[in-house]
């Protein structure tokens, strides 16, 4: 038994009505890397916070190295050395690097000597496991390939033999993802134990040694994964056989329904985000924009939407103008043909406070048919979005459920649902299926291929390459603001890997 | 020479002026670096004010009186703590329900105990606090421009005033090189950060609020034992909200503070200064305008002038970890 670094035995964890673990058995073997997969909302998190001791479990044994545990809170966790990188970055945005790796690490009250030793060792940590980092530097002004390195440090700094990474590569290009996974075989190969959890089937198949699914709350299954496949892996997370390809036929792209021209946008602190980026959309094409999250993909999709203004630049709707830089109104911009499924469903899509019913008129309330007069015509809106939820399959089906109460893919479909079946001319969408299941990122997929064949345009960003390669007709990549690239969907993911993160801009700039 | 006195003399009340101001501020920034947002200085002020002046006068002890001062407002601090950290309560509203409890509060006990209209009884030379003169200040008092700046800027204040001073330096000290600063800091900008090192977060910041009730202890016991030989209902008159628009121009960050503080003690000193005295050119200028100067100002450096203020990042969200 003393090969096993990690032994859940029939963890069992409820949050109020919510079974989120249900009788989890969980081997690790010491020196390897163990996956973790599910959906969205499959337990892994959880499991894992369970573990670090933010979270007790209500029943069941957690074994380490050999010895029953009881994990009261991360102190715990730390001495036993498990150590965690979590999703959203742990660390102090204005802090050093110094500083976040010794937070809760000091040795003394007064840091004098502290700092000293602790400069020293992290230098060391630094040079046995080639993870350079400037300790000076200040969080917030790295990137976050790098934030996540002072992640991994800051656990190592505190003996961890254990490392657990929660969906690490959501935030990274994939030769920054690539990195981390050179880092973690090598972490491997001098001994550490390494959990990885994550969603994406692709990264599993990459670099584990074994793979646990876990579906529903529950582990469902644990394999070698040299003799497994994705597709197995996929039929165990979804517990069907799923369709990892999107089906779809050629485009046929007719007249120009978006063409944006020169477009420059800056934040709100003033920097420029949208560099002079000119493109154009075609009815019946999905063009898709690849970017790393930060690149100016958000910046752009407002401005289009009227939601941000523009600094310069044109953008033609239909052929006619869209005062991007003065008075564009998103109410009237949705009159004339433009529906926007925004990047972040919670801040821009929905009110998760609403009935389900008032979110799928948000924006378009102004319709007569949901109107009496000054008043809303209830029955109406209610009927329309009854109508909706079957044609979508929202579960559960009830328009009169607070929105906040659907999972991630249901309020996906709602806002889907609502700018969808206006019949836009020009449909714009962010991050599609963030957060999603891989059920409804079928579903999803589906719809928008659909509307690309009814002959609207689409606009497509997300930070998924794979969602991207899959949908698009055209590809375009940004990177630091700027359009570095266009592709083909047949370009591989090196290649568009390349651009995204900047290396091949000059390449394309001297062309 | 009569420029020079009128300077000195202008110097020596905004120092007076300032102090309570810094120990307010002070106290602030202890709690909000936690990322607990406190409304409630003024109550806690007035709070202490009142304490310190009663049990001064029944005790006749000026030692006792600091002592109660800092632990009623220590406990009305907890409130706040218990409120807006365990409760996971709106701290805003917390802290402006003791600002109402304090301000009906003083009053309510002081006409119940003392019968003087809402005053506490005069305080004798032994249980107020008495200035210090510090040595040589009359030897060095006829030396030209600074034996007058050492003996009435420098020497002839209260323990307290340079306790008050002595504290900003200390506070940077505790804030930037100790563990229990270090750790003060990370939990208001990311409390996840805290929570995830093994650290309560919990703790932490009730330890903040905690050195908030002792400092603003500190400042009433200042106000009612001190510049003042008895409590006078209301006699905070928002100086807590003064302390606050310092500590958030001043970035949360001590010695700024003391600046803004002196800024602010300033304003005040030539508000009073000003009194029915009219300038050349402008004419008399209204109290009223001079008391408003310090908002004003705030206002204005903080629209264009000095850069955004940024406060700290989880300041006024209760903490609950993520699912």
């Amino acid at each position: 038994m003393s090969d096993l670094a990690i032994e859940l035995q029939g963890i069992d964890k409820s949050f109020g009505a919510v079974h989120a673990n249900r009788n989890i058995n969980l081997s690790v073997h010491k020196g390897t890397i163990h996956g973790i997969i599910g959906e969205n909302g499959a337990g892994k998190s959880t499991l894992m916070s369970i573990l670090y001791g933010f979270y007790q479990a209500d029943r069941g044994n957690i074994m380490v190295n050999g010895n029953k545990l009881i994990i009261r809170d991360p102190n715990v966790a730390i001495a036993s050395g498990i150590g965690m990188v979590h999703q959203h970055f742990m660390l102090v945005d204005n802090f050093t690097v110094l500083e976040n790796v010794m937070l809760g690490a000091e040795e003394n009250a007064i840091l004098n000597r502290g700092i000293v030793n602790a400069r020293a060792e992290l230098k060391r940590l630094e040079d046995e496991y080639a993870l350079e980092v400037d300790p000076d530097a200040i969080i917030e002004e790295l990137p976050v390939g790098l934030q996540q390195r002072v992640e991994i440090l800051k656990a190592l700094y505190r003996g961890a033999e254990i490392l657990i990474l929660d969906e690490p590569t959501g935030v990274l290009t994939p030769a920054e993802a690539d990195h981390l996974f050179r880092i973690l075989e090598q972490l491997r190969d001098q001994g550490k134990t390494i959990i990885l959890i994550t969603h994406k089937l692709r990264e599993i198949m990459a670099i584990t040694d074994e793979v646990s699914v876990m579906r529903r709350g529950e582990m469902v299954a644990t394999r070698n994964t040299a003799d497994t496949s994705v597709e197995e892996l996929a039929e165990l997370m979804v517990g069907r056989r799923v369709l990892l390809r999107v089906e779809k036929g050629e485009a046929n792209p007719q007249g120009i329904k978006l063409s944006v021209e020169g477009l420059t946008v800056k934040d709100g602190r003033g920097v420029v985000m949208v560099d002079n980026v000119s493109l154009d959309v075609r009815a019946g094409e999905i063009v898709g924009i690849a970017g790393v999250a930060g690149n100016g993909q958000s910046e752009l999709l407002e401005a289009i939407t009227g939601i941000r203004r523009a600094e310069s630049g044109t953008i033609l709707l239909n052929g006619e103008t869209i005062n991007a830089s003065g008075d564009a109104d998103p109410q009237d911009l949705r009159k004339r043909g433009l529906a926007h499924v925004p990047e972040d469903r919670h801040h821009m899509g929905l009110v998760l406070s609403f009935e389900e019913n008032e979110n799928a008129i948000l924006g378009y309330h102004y319709d007569e048919n949901y109107l009496n007069g000054p008043m809303l015509n209830l029955d109406n809106i209610r009927k329309s979005a009854s109508e909706s939820v079957e044609k979508y399959d929202i579960r559960p089906p009830d328009v009169r459920l607070k929105t906040a109460n659907f999972s991630g893919g249901n309020q996906q479909k709602i806002v889907l649902a609502r700018e969808m079946e206006r019949d836009p001319t020009v449909l714009i969408i962010g991050q599609p299926t963030r957060g999603v299941d891989v059920g409804a990122i079928e579903f999803i997929h589906k719809r928008i291929i659909e509307m690309r064949d009814a002959g609207k345009a689409v606009l497509l960003v997300s930070v998924e390459l794979d969602e991207i390669r899959a949908l698009s007709d055209r590809i375009l990549v940004m990177f630091a603001g700027r359009v570095v690239g266009e592709r083909t969907p047949e370009a591989t993911e090196g290649e568009l890997g390349l651009l995204m993160a900047g290396v091949e801009e000059e390449k394309e700039a001297a062309q | 020479m009569d420029y020079f006195q009128i300077g000195l003399v202008t110097l020596e009340a905004t120092i007076r002026l300032s102090v309570p101001l810094i120990f307010a501020a002070l106290a602030g920034l202890y709690s909000e670096r936690s990322g607990v947002f406190d409304i409630g200085l003024e109550g806690k002020m007035l709070a202490a004010a009142f304490a310190g002046g009663a049990s001064a006068a029944v005790y006749d002890s000026a030692l006792i009186g600091l002592l109660i001062a800092v632990i009623v407002s220590v406990c009305l601090a907890l409130v706040h703590a218990f409120a807006s950290i365990t409760q996971r309560g709106n701290q805003i509203v917390s802290g402006v329900a003791i600002n109402f409890i304090a301000l009906g509060a003083t009053v309510i006990l002081g006409q119940a105990w003392f019968r003087q209209g809402g005053r506490t009884p005069q305080l004798g030379a032994d249980s107020r606090f008495q200035t210090v003169t510090l040595p040589f200040s009359e030897t060095l008092a006829d030396v030209p421009v600074l034996g007058p700046i050492y003996n009435s800027l420098i020497s002839g204040h209260f323990l307290l005033t340079y306790f008050a001073f002595a504290m900003v330096p200390i506070t940077w000290w505790v804030l930037y090189r100790t563990r229990f600063g270090l750790r003060l800091r990370a939990v208001g900008e990311n409390p996840g950060a805290v929570d995830t090192a093994g650290i309560s977060v919990t703790q932490m910041r009730y330890l903040g609020v905690i050195c908030c009730g002792i400092l603003c202890g500190f400042a009433g016991a200042y106000l009612s034992m001190a510049v003042a030989a008895g409590f006078v209902k209301g006699m905070t008159a928002g100086k807590g909200f003064i302390a606050l628009a310092a500590l958030i121009f001043a970035k949360w960050k001590p010695v700024n503070v003391m600046l803004a503080c002196l800024l602010f003690g300033f304003l005040d000193a030539g508000a009073i200064l000003m009194q029915g005295k009219s300038l050349p050119l402008v004419g008399e200028v209204p109290v009223q305008f001079m008391q408003a100067l310090p908002y004003i100002l705030t206002v204005v450096l903080l629209a264009g002038f000095i850069g955004k203020a940024i406060p700290p990042k989880a300041g006024g969200q209760p903490y609950v970890k993520e699912r």
